[in-house]
């Protein structure tokens, strides 16, 4: 079978089952809603581009202004559902769903891409320090109540990003960035940010809970505000990794090798490393640090489609959509609101550990 | 094949004696003159596959390549050997454009390598690496398509070329067997024939190879170079790091040898593979010979026997019968003579191989005064002196006589004296007063016996060096 016929097989299967995960969780809640309903009301909702009004529009950051889909529908089939379900799916439950898919969905690429990058199984999306950047920013944000163009998530963006391209320039010598001293300088970074994330924790007083909550990530309170933002940033990078992608599967032969077959080696790690950068600076800005998507995904399809990244990354994407959808379904269908972080961790780390252990019994 | 090196035109005004030393170089004089490793026909084709003018190389700011000045005619089988640090692999990775030089330049079939794209270097130069940790598992064939990754644009399908490519890649290799399996899980012998076809998959002129020979066992060794070497028949030029000198004079038309960053001796192997070239280049002591079955050079690599702290013992010998001898007290680390031994005696031959001090005469001559002499202060140096089997004419008479003043004597007796003596009374005579001062063993008492003799004499010089006596005293003063 030709990786083409795969990777579009994977996608297919994996796009039917984000939808199912969808519409499933779109009915778990304070109100059940049956699935057949969900299903009623988001395809009179979808394919209805006249009752989408751009009355609206919201400034983002790097697009500027872009105009926001308000939640007026214009029903065309009228499936019998109620109008409370319909104001539930779409406008309470929808846009936090499809968030989890966006972020699920990005930081399951940045994780393949950054495994991929490392040539090792165990890296994640935050490697380079991207995560703690985006803490940094917005923990400072709300503890010094500061005001910042784009609000937490402009800020949180910023230092993200700027953190992942300090990394890279401590990294580099000559032109050069061996992917070893990057992780070091990675690590080393996110340390130091971690002292920094504490000592604004001791000066946060009131807005100690806020902060807590938004380290341990979380989905609760999306806007379609955040959904838009996030779907108009990830399409770009993503593309551009996916066109890498046979790149990336030479750079796993090692850096030697790679240019012996013609691959330009650290202008392709560049590319490769600030689109995952941004990738996952969008996804931490708007959800906070939600550890494990970006580690445990694509590691789980690594196993099922193997290490080509033509196959594995959109694979690794879209399963990370709904596996974050389902996760943050758990954490918010208790008795009491988890953030979703805590979730993924606990599904995340023993899964980790179960593959740490079966290398190790693998390896020769 | 001996036309395809040669002196770049900058060095041929000196007389084209020294291929390694470029003119500008300010260390060129105190390089040893080596008139005769180097010089190589002038090379007639106008295009050589490769062409390195003056290259220089810096690492981390230490210079590891200086003034290297080479051409390889097409299909060539260049073998790049030299001591570990001598900058193997740095010209390699010089070669495929990897790292660029500080000076010079680097021709690959008339352009300039580290003028190119990465990818158009690489539809020139294919590179074997010496290992690859492969951490995710591929499947043998995904390894081997990726050596079409120079000739696929981004968004190009995969096209007949590329396959046709790849199946003869696969062919030659003979990987097609386990084309489906990880390639985590192969054997190193194998994942060394699934690097060389992912090169072949490239199709270039060139091919390089970094030790392919380094962590494969002797068949695998000897299978990766006999494929090697079919490449190079059908037009390939190969270049390969070796450390093995004999596989490398064996398999290569050529030889590099690199020491210190600089070319010491490029030519053929028998020219290149001389004592003299290889106690410089290695500072190692080897006997250059040539192999019984291939006739090609071969190189052994003495034990450092300089020092005769075991003891120095003379063999006496001839015809094959003090071979083993000699062997065995190499092995044991004793500094090692022998003679008068007519020149192409088997044991002479031996003797050469082991680096013992050889006393020789000229085919069928019997042995002479000078050479007499020769023995005598042999034997006065040695510790031990051994006489093996051996048969006794009037020719080899005198090495005998020679061995009635040892200090210490060693009589190996398989067969019966009377049995192998061709020199009637006299030699009787010899043997007899022999008998009387040696001990008589047969050739399994030989390390034990002589293991012994040769600790007491040791000891006696070590004790008279300590005490400040005469150096000259003769020890058997001792008894």
């Amino acid at each position: 079978m030709s990786v083409r016929t795969r990777a579009t097989a994977w996608s297919v299967g994996l796009t039917v089952l984000l939808a199912l995960v969808v519409v499933v969780s779109a009915g778990i809640g304070a109100v059940t809603i049956e699935p057949r309903t969900v299903a009623a009301i988001l395809v009179d909702a979808i394919p209805v581009p006249v009752g989408v009004s751009t009355g609206g529009s919201t400034v983002l950051p790097l697009v500027g202004s872009v105009p926001t889909p308000s939640v007026e529908f214009v029903s065309p089939f009228d499936f019998a559902a109620s109008r409370p379900a319909r104001i539930i799916v779409l406008s309470v439950r929808l846009p936090r769903i499809l968030l989890a898919a966006l972020v699920g969905f990005a930081l399951a690429t940045a994780g393949t891409v950054m495994q991929g990058f490392f040539r090792n199984p165990m890296a994640d999306p935050s490697i380079v320090g991207v995560s703690s950047g985006a803490a940094v920013g917005a923990v400072a944000t709300i503890v010094l109540s500061l005001s910042v163009p784009f609000g937490l998530e402009g800020a949180a963006f910023v230092t993200a990003v700027v953190t992942a391209f300090v990394v890279y320039l401590i990294a580099t010598e000559d032109g050069r960035t061996p992917v070893a001293t990057l992780l070091l300088a990675g690590v080393a970074v996110q340390t130091f940010l971690g002292a920094v994330i504490s000592f604004l924790l001791l000066q946060s007083g009131e807005s100690l809970r806020q902060v807590v909550f938004w380290l341990m990530g979380h989905l609760s309170g999306a806007t379609w505000d955040e959904v838009g933002m996030l779907a108009l940033v990830l399409p770009l990078p993503f593309l551009l990794v996916l066109v890498h992608a046979r790149d990336l599967n030479v750079l796993l032969l090692g850096e030697g090798d790679a240019h012996a077959l013609g691959i330009e080696v650290e202008r392709t790690k560049k590319l490769l490393l600030a689109t995952a950068s941004i990738i996952t600076a969008a996804a931490v800005a708007v959800s906070g640090v939600i550890g494990f998507v970006g580690l445990v995904v694509p590691h789980m399809l690594r196993l099922l489609v193997g290490p080509d990244h033509r196959v594995l990354l959109p694979a690794s994407a879209l399963a990370g959509a709904s596996f974050l959808v389902a996760t943050d379904t758990i954490a918010r269908s208790g008795a009491a609101e988890i953030p979703v972080g805590v979730v993924t961790a606990a599904v995340g780390a023993p899964f980790f550990l179960y593959l740490l252990r079966t290398r190790e019994v693998h390896s020769p | 094949m001996s036309d395809s090196v040669q002196d770049t035109p900058e060095t041929d005004d000196s007389g084209g004696s020294n291929l390694s030393e470029s003119p500008e170089s300010p260390e060129s004089s105190e390089s040893p003159e080596r008139p005769d490793s180097s010089v190589i026909d002038p090379f007639s084709d106008a295009n050589p596959a490769i062409k390195l003018d003056d290259v220089a190389v810096s690492l981390g700011g230490s210079r590891i390549l200086d003034g290297i000045s080479v051409e390889i005619g097409d299909g060539t089988f260049v073998g790049l050997i030299g001591p570990n640090g001598a900058g193997k692999t740095t010209l390699l990775r010089t070669l495929n454009g990897a790292l660029s030089p500080e000076r010079g330049r680097v021709t690959i079939t008339d352009q300039d390598i580290h003028a190119l794209s990465s990818k158009a270097a690489s539809r020139l130069v294919a590179t074997v690496p010496q290992t690859t940790n492969v951490a995710f598992d591929f499947p043998v064939r995904e390894v081997v398509k990726m050596g079409r990754t120079p000739h696929r644009g981004r968004f190009d399908g995969w096209s007949a070329a590329d396959e046709a490519a790849v199946e003869q890649a696969m062919d030659r290799t003979t990987v097609a067997a386990f084309a489906d399996r990880p390639v985590t899980a192969v054997s190193g012998g194998e994942r060394q024939r699934v690097l060389i076809a992912r090169a072949l998959a490239q199709e270039t002129p060139v091919l390089l190879l970094d030790e392919p020979t380094a962590s494969l066992d002797i068949n695998h060794q000897v299978r990766t170079l006999e494929l090697v070497s079919d490449l190079v028949a059908d037009g390939t030029t190969a270049v390969a790091a070796i450390h093995d000198l004999n596989l490398a004079a064996h398999y290569c038309d050529v030889l590099i040898l690199l020491s210190g960053g600089r070319i010491l001796a490029a030519g053929d192997p028998e020219t290149v593979l001389t004592e003299a070239n290889l106690q410089a280049a290695f500072d190692a002591e080897a006997v250059v010979s040539r192999h019984p079955v291939t006739g090609s050079v071969y190189v052994t690599a003495l034990p450092q026997s300089a020092d005769d702290a075991n003891g120095r013992v003379h063999v006496i010998g001839g015809g094959g019968t003090g071979a083993r001898t000699l062997y065995v007290l190499s092995a044991a680390g004793y500094a090692l003579s022998t003679g008068a031994l007519n020149e192409g005696d088997t044991d002479a031959e031996a003797a050469r191989r082991v680096g013992a001090d050889l006393v020789t005469v000229p085919p069928y001559a019997p042995v002479d005064g000078a050479a007499k002499a020769a023995i005598d202060s042999r034997v006065e140096a040695a510790d031990v002196t051994v006489v093996a089997d051996v048969e006794v004419g009037e020719g080899n008479l005198p090495n005998l006589d020679a061995a009635t003043t040892a200090e210490h004597l060693v009589l190996i007796e398989e067969r019966p004296f009377s049995a192998r003596n061709y020199a009637g009374d006299a030699g009787r005579a010899v043997y007899e007063r022999l008998r009387e001062r040696g001990h008589v063993i047969d050739s399994n008492e030989l390390l034990s016996t002589v293991g012994e003799l040769a600790c007491e004499s040791v000891g006696a010089r070590a004790d008279e060096a300590e005490s400040g006596s005469d150096f000259d005293t003769d020890s058997t003063f001792e008894h």
